[in-house]
């Protein structure tokens, strides 16, 4: 998978699963700041991420994801480790 | 703070009859059934497979499905009813507004989120901890409902939810205008919600056998104080009342629907689903309501009864009712909204007051529909059929719940 197909899959995965609207999704918006996703919503994030990326993300790992373009990076390494 | 006096100056509801307050009288007047055959859920093995759905529902008209999908069905519909209870009223704080620190909310809920309790269940059962919701406590907790409209509607006052099963709406009622006398608030948000229409819910009242299976007759299902009745009727939906300390009611020219005078409480201390014998709990939690008011029995002008259409509970409110009212029990109309609602649940109490303060309002009270051959038993005036023009200067409406919670509930003309 390459980098523009996680993009595009973690942005389906963003209004799917957790119902952001389309048109606010950008690589550098803060999850928290910019997206409103609180920290049950980072939960439910990760999850999703793990589900449809088929990746293992450690706590302290997803601790370190701020920005859309942040989660695209991590899941691109795990892919590619 | 004893001369604080409580009004009813809002009102709200969605239920299998209608989805506004207006609708659903308009419906109840008419006699109109909101039972159907099961769509929501594969209903294919259950024994009863008839409910009060409201089939289409859609939070998303109210509100960003992000913020939908975090609430339990239960907490939805509760939310839509607030929201038509509180413009009612005219009450819409802004943040940090004073008057929203004075504003609080007392819900019901018989059971809260079940159809989200079924999903984190299975989810457990079939994947593992790992991947339960994050949402799933918030959503299941009978509580939820009353928390999210205090984040939603700036409500920031006391906030309480009663879980006394079917009589929890009638209890958050009676306990919000007892914390509005005692000076807590000004203005309570009362009512309650329930969307049991899940394969627990139906599969697991069915086996306490409570439910009706008159499958093949959903509209006939739910007949009060009839011969043929054979259980209740589950149905989903909420409804609200806006309860504000007199005073401020008058000086702000609210709508005045009612005033809300007695609260009696009691318990039966017999079985967990069956009512005592002889009705002697709901007696004396009709008692207790008309103390509380001041009046005698003879002064009230309408029941709205409890109703459930289950064989045990129809005779023994009539026994109770006879009771307390002797003689008078005979002229004194007396009404089961739930044959056109089906049972709430959580909600009951607090649909059954809505109908209880418009029948004070419009001097009607609607009829009990499905009574075409009375139990020999129950031989009092329900109402039958179509309904009636009553001058009603005090409306009592009674809600009765498993575990033997007795509620009785008192309004009178404002």
């Amino acid at each position: 998978m390459d980098r523009t197909e996680i993009e595009s899959k973690l942005t389906d995965l963003l209004v799917d699963e957790l119902g952001i609207e389309r048109d606010d999704i950008r690589l550098d918006a803060k999850f928290e700041e910019d997206l409103d996703v609180d920290s049950l919503g980072v939960v439910e994030l990760l999850m999703a991420l793990e589900d449809n990326f088929g990746v293992k993300i450690p706590d302290e790992e997803a601790e370190q994801i701020t920005t859309v373009g942040e989660a695209v990076d991590l899941v691109e390494a795990k892919l590619n480790a | 703070m004893n001369d604080r006096r409580v009004v009813v100056t809002g009102l709200g509801t969605i239920n299998p009859v209608g989805s506004d307050v207006e609708s659903t009288w308009r419906g109840l007047l008419s006699g109109t059934s909101g039972i159907s055959a099961i769509t929501l859920i594969d209903a294919s093995d259950l024994s009863s497979q008839i409910a009060g759905e409201i089939a289409d529902f859609d939070i998303e008209a109210f509100m960003p499905r992000r913020q939908a999908r975090r609430m339990d069905r239960y907490a939805q519909l509760f939310w839509v009813a607030a929201r038509e209870a509180l413009g009612d009223a005219g009450i819409a704080h802004e943040p940090d507004d004073p008057a929203a620190y004075r504003t609080g909310v007392a819900v019901g809920s018989g059971i809260g989120g079940v159809a989200t309790f079924e999903e984190e269940l299975t989810t457990l059962l079939e994947v593992g901890p790992h991947r339960l919701s994050p949402f799933g406590i918030p959503k299941i907790i009978a509580n939820l409902a009353g928390g999210q409209v205090s984040i939603d509607f700036n409500l920031y006052g006391p906030n309480t939810t009663a879980v006394t099963a079917c009589a929890a709406s009638a209890n958050a009622i009676g306990d919000a205008a007892a914390i509005i006398t005692r000076g807590a608030a000004d203005v309570m948000l009362a009512g309650g919600a329930d969307a049991a229409i899940t394969r627990f819910g139906m599969g697991g009242f069915a086996q306490a056998r409570a439910l009706s299976t008159r499958n093949d007759d959903p509209q006939g299902a739910s007949r009060p104080f009839d011969a043929s009745r054979d259980g209740f009727v589950m149905s989903e939906g909420a409804a609200a009342l806006v309860l504000e300390e007199r005073e401020r009611a008058l000086e702000r020219g609210a709508t005045i629907y009612a005033e809300f005078v007695g609260y009696g409480m009691s318990a039966d201390g017999y079985h967990v689903t069956l009512p005592r014998p002889g009705g002697a709990g709901a007696a004396r939690a009709m008692q207790s309501a008309l103390a509380d008011a001041g009046i005698v029995a003879e002064q009230v002008s309408y029941i709205n009864a409890h109703g459930t259409s289950t064989a045990a509970n129809d005779v023994t409110e009539t026994i109770a009712i006879k009771s307390v009212f002797g003689d008078t029990a005979y002229r004194l109309p007396i009404s089961s909204t739930k044959s056109m609602t089906g049972h709430l649940l959580g909600g009951a109490g607090a649909i059954e007051a809505v109908a209880s303060v418009l029948s004070i309002r419009d001097g009607i009270v609607a009829p009990t529909i499905n009574l075409t051959d009375p139990d020999a038993e129950c031989d009092l005036d329900y109402v039958p059929g179509v309904a009636r023009n009553v001058e009603v200067e005090y409306a009592m409406s009674n809600s009765f719940g498993f575990g033997g919670h007795n509620v009785v509930l008192l309004f009178r003309a404002p």
